[in-house]
């Protein structure tokens, strides 16, 4: 299992050659969006709105932080359970998406988008929300400040530590991984 | 009879519910040490490490370990000697609203299940009220993460299923989900009672530590058991793969009708928040 360390935008490239099991320091640009916010984000693509960030080349981080207290950049900001996006995930990989941030299984219908479009999704340790945290240099709002914790940010983010989960030559760590320790 | 201000609740119960989500306690701290010496998988450590890391950081700097601060969930054990000046319900609440607005802890939860307008101070708790002898008032709280709470199960098994049926309801569960609740785990089992019972009885031993056993020797053999067939389905930390799934199982009974064998599985994830306090 090899190391690498990455820096946004992802090309097909820097997706190619993750392969699951490998560890990623990831620096760069990432945008948060959870439930509510892809809701609304495939619902504005569907009525021919534009997304709130450029989509291309661009990782999504499935979070929704605590508040930030006061001196802070962000409150606690592990990742949430990705299933619950699997029904707009596809649709933001076919316009460029190159990678998305959580923890958790993913259904086929996401795996055979991700194999199609080169994109890679990688695993944040969940409940390592202070931890994560500092890894974030910046935080901005940038659209549906209405959802609070769900509200889209754009984070600017050093050395964060993720493991490629699901990679875009169909590889599942959830499936691969449980194999090699399993005691039937 | 003694009584009991309700603001002593609130200010009590406050100060418990922030402690909770900044500080992960020694017992689970304890529980990790001991997964990192277990876990065989190198993808493991390094999650059980950050785990450790995140704890230290959160304790230290005065913020929530897991940003899904939870559902509030508080037993209240209420003696019947005690009266409240005030209303009790009320000031459970009053110190869950306290908690996690002056704690910059995160408000998850929504008025109504089809409507989903955030209440905006994460209350109301869900409260179970039990009425005991003496004169005190024991309040355990949990906050409940949410991504975890979705993987838990409960089923009413035939009687003929029996403790067989039970091993394979509660490693189904964990097998089908685990993966997806945040492991190493910490599994609650309610075993007997009613439908509801059993829920009740499955949250109660979610929050129980993972090193206090059960009374009777033969659920706390029965824990054990599980808790090493648990550790046989290769999730691993984080679902990666390895060797602790589970940090521990925690099993409570209670008697049962003639046609029925309840179970219900609650799953904690490695964020097994709680705490107690006694007024």
């Amino acid at each position: 299992m090899a190391e690498y360390i990455l820096k946004t935008p992802l090309t097909d490239a820097d997706v190619q050659k993750l392969r699951i099991g490998d560890s990623v320091r990831l620096s760069g640009t990432i945008y948060t969006a959870r439930d509510a916010a892809h809701k609304r984000m495939v619902e504005g693509l569907d009525n021919g709105q534009p997304l709130p960030f450029d989509i291309k080349g661009s990782l999504v981080y499935y979070v929704g932080p605590s508040p930030t207290k006061p001196g802070n950049v962000i409150g606690s900001a592990g990742p949430t359970t990705a299933y619950r996006m699997d029904p707009y995930a596809p649709r933001l990989m076919e316009i460029g998406m190159k990678g998305m941030i959580a923890k958790g299984k993913r259904n086929d219908a996401v795996k055979e988008a991700m194999a199609k479009h080169k994109v890679v999704y990688l695993g944040a340790t969940g409940g390592a929300a202070a931890l994560i945290a500092k890894c974030i240099k910046k935080c901005d709002v940038i659209a549906y400040e209405d959802l609070g914790p769900e509200a889209v940010r754009r984070l600017e983010v050093e050395d964060m530590p993720l493991v490629v989960v699901t990679d875009c030559h169909g590889g599942d760590l959830y499936i691969e991984g449980r194999k090699q320790y399993e005691v039937r | 009879m003694r009584t009991v201000k309700a603001e002593e609740v609130t200010e009590a119960l406050a100060k418990v519910a922030v402690n909770a989500n900044y500080d992960i306690g020694p017992e689970m701290l304890r529980a990790f040490d001991q997964a990192l010496a277990a876990e065989k998988s190198e993808a493991g450590q390094e999650v059980i490490r950050q785990i450790q890391e995140n704890a230290r950081i959160a304790r230290q700097e005065c913020v929530p370990y897991c940003q899904d601060t939870g559902f509030a969930v508080v037993f209240a054990e209420v003696g019947q000697d005690v009266h409240v000046e005030g209303n009790l319900t009320d000031a459970i609440n009053a110190g869950i609203r306290k908690a996690y607005t002056a704690g910059y802890l995160r408000k998850s939860i929504l008025n109504d299940p089809i409507e989903r307008k955030n209440t905006g101070d994460n209350t109301p708790a869900v409260i179970h009220y039990d009425v005991v002898p003496g004169d005190k008032i024991r309040l355990t709280f949990g906050a409940k993460g949410g991504g975890s709470e979705n993987m838990s199960k409960q089923a009413m098994l035939k009687p003929a299923d029996g403790l067989e049926g039970v091993k394979k309801f509660v490693l189904e569960t964990v097998s089908s989900g685990g993966a997806n609740a945040c492991p190493p785990l910490v599994i609650g089992v309610g075993l007997g009672g009613t439908f509801e019972k059993s829920c009740i009885l499955s949250k109660k031993a979610a929050m129980r530590s993972p090193f206090h056993r059960n009374p009777d020797p033969f659920y706390a053999a029965l824990e054990d058991d599980l808790k090493e067939s648990l550790n046989k389905l290769g999730i691993g930390p984080m679902g990666y793969g390895g060797t602790v799934t589970v940090l521990g199982v925690n099993i409570e009974v209670h008697p049962c009708h003639l046609v029925a064998l309840p179970v219900a599985v609650n799953v904690n994830c490695h964020a097994d928040r709680h705490g107690e306090v006694e007024l």
